[in-house]
């Protein structure tokens, strides 16, 4: 009896892991692994070659990682850090989205051109897609029924069926878009081009440019501010849109469209994502290689993390 | 004990009047710091935007990196404005009769120490509450822990004014002060810039702002503004003063007179 009291007292003190936050470090070929609660890495897993687009499946079992010049995309156990097995990709793939079926992931293969959509579980090339030169920016609507690649050369977005797995439109963008989301239950899909500063806002319904959002950060060389990733804060009420390398990440009023603050940040700030509840947010600063979180209330840098060698992408995994 | 402090009084309330009624004294000692704060900062936000240093945990604007340093030199000037004070003092005579006093001079000395630090910390939490005004606050916590680390700081920077007004002959000498001490202390300080950031042009300059005492100052009210303690830049802060305290009264000592006044 007094030994079961000790186990379950012994048990009890083990303390619950925290969330995490996931890193691709595009140069070390690692992931680094930040607790959430402590704000440390805790853990450095090897990948294949150029890891920069992460994502976790639904249940977050798996974890998804583009490994660019190893030409695969990898399937990890988050557990173990082992890989489980590769997927076929296409060449050189930068960028992926998982379908909300949890099943199709539609990557883009910079070098070739295309976008190849997978089938996770057979581990079968369902579809390649001939989309603009340079594809990068993926999404996928709410709804699932279409499909968005951007090309950084054409300067175009590319959309897709995901029934017929075809192209029905390509619209303009400006210089060198890099990354795509859909916003307001799918209704508007957001663009940003690098090149162009600037990030276009699409009628889904029409495919029709509905406004364009400017940036202006004081004392940065316009040049040095390139929209880059984005992601929503809860209930669409602000996007934070990392600017490259000025350094900053803007909020936008996603109403208004107007940017209402810009928060300083490591050099070249590439991607981010949220924690659980979306009170903290975490950015990858490539150059300074190291990641900033930012308290998404304050709108305010609380800590700096290093990490490996040029940081590209984020991806929360709960463990609770 | 009564004498002593009755002494203390009365100095510490000429100290206040003659700030008080010296307001140009007041404002200068705000308008300096705030010059740099709004102007040069600014120009310098670009260059000097990019570090985490202790006890910074992100990166941080350069006129964040600033305020603490601007304090530092409102305490810097202010000791030497005191010094300034006693040589002047001395030139009319006032100092003298301060000095026949039958108490003992090391606590007369020590008196107008105290005077001149309490000046100083009213001048950098105005200065504090300004460039919160301004935008740049610091967490409320590092408001009441900077209290002691600007104690400790303005003594050491008051007795470093009183060491030197005891070997200044004249007023006209003051002009040399400013270029061989202020100036010196304060550029070759962590004040405007890093250490790190010094030791890329030179590391001559980095371990001479280093062995700088006004840098251990800066570095002590820096930490403290964040709610963090720094002991090494105390232990510095500490030993610069009583050096400074020692030459002071060695400089006033009764047996040597006022051979040099």
């Amino acid at each position: 009896m007094r030994l079961a009291t000790l186990l379950a007292s012994a048990a009890l003190c083990v303390p619950a892991a925290a969330d995490e936050m996931w890193i691709s470090n595009e140069k070390d070929d690692t992931l680094s692994v930040i607790d959430i609660e402590t704000l440390e890495v805790i853990r450095t897993i090897e990948t294949g070659e150029r890891p920069r687009g992460i994502t976790f499946s639904k249940d977050f079992s798996v974890l998804y990682i583009c490994a660019s010049d190893s030409d695969s995309v990898q399937v990890m156990d988050p557990e173990t850090g082992e890989i489980l097995h590769d997927l076929p990709s296409g060449e050189d793939p930068e960028q992926f989205v998982l379908h909300p079926n949890d099943r199709h992931l539609y990557i883009a293969n910079e070098d070739d051109a295309i976008t190849t959509v997978v089938d996770t579980e057979t581990r079968t090339v369902i579809a390649q897609i001939d989309v603009g030169i340079e594809p990068e920016g993926m999404a996928v609507s709410p709804d699932g029924k279409i499909a968005i690649t951007t090309s950084e050369t054409t300067n175009m977005a590319h959309w897709i069926d995901t029934e017929t797995q075809e192209l029905f439109a390509n619209t303009l963008v400006d210089s060198r878009p890099r990354h795509a989301e859909f916003l307001k239950d799918g209704t508007e899909l957001w663009v940003s081009s690098e090149i162009g500063g600037t990030i276009t806002v699409f009628d889904v319904e029409t495919q029709t440019e509905k406004a364009k959002i400017e940036f202006e950060v004081e004392g940065v060389h316009p040049d040095r501010v390139q929209p880059v990733g984005f992601e929503l804060s809860n209930e669409d009420k602000t996007a934070f849109v990392a600017l490259g390398p000025s350094n900053h990440v803007a909020a936008v009023n996603p109403d208004t469209y107007e940017v209402e603050d810009y928060i300083l940040v490591g050099r070249r700030v590439w991607h981010m994502d949220f924690n659980a509840d979306k009170t903290l947010l975490f950015t990858t600063n490539g150059v300074s290689g190291d990641v900033t979180v930012i308290d998404v209330a304050k709108r305010e840098p609380i800590k700096t993390i290093k990490v490996g060698r040029f940081p590209w992408g984020a991806a929360f995994r709960p463990t609770n | 004990m009564i004498d002593a402090m009755i002494a203390l009084r009365a100095i510490l309330i000429r100290e206040a009047l003659r700030f008080v009624r010296q307001r140009s004294r007041f404002v200068a000692a705000l308008v300096r710091p705030l010059v740099w704060l709004v102007v040069f900062a600014a120009g310098f936000r670009a260059a000097l935007g990019l570090s985490i240093t202790p006890p910074y945990q992100t990166y941080i604007t350069y006129e964040i990196y600033i305020v603490p340093g601007l304090c530092g030199m409102i305490m810097l000037f202010n000791g030497m404005q005191s010094s300034l004070s006693l040589v002047y003092d001395r030139e009319m005579g006032s100092m003298r009769l301060l000095l026949t006093s039958p108490l003992p001079r090391w606590w007369l000395l020590f008196c107008r120490l105290l005077a001149s630090t309490t000046i100083s910390i009213l001048q950098v939490y105005t200065f504090l509450a300004v460039a919160a005004v301004y935008g740049i606050d610091m967490p409320w916590i590092g408001y009441a822990y900077v209290f002691p680390a600007l104690i400790v700081a303005g003594l050491m920077l008051g007795a470093l004014g009183l060491a030197l007004s005891s070997a200044i002959r004249q007023l006209e000498n003051f002009a040399g002060v400013m270029n061989f001490v202020i100036f010196p202390m304060f550029f070759l300080s962590s004040a405007l810039y890093p250490l790190w950031k010094m030791a890329e042009s030179s590391a001559l300059l980095r371990d001479i702002c280093a062995l700088n005492p006004f840098t251990h100052a800066v570095e002590l009210i820096r930490f403290a503004l964040y709610g963090q303690f720094n002991a090494v830049a105390l232990g510095w802060t500490i030993l610069a003063g009583i050096v400074f305290l020692g030459f002071a009264f060695w400089g006033y000592d009764p047996a040597r007179g006022m051979k040099r006044g």
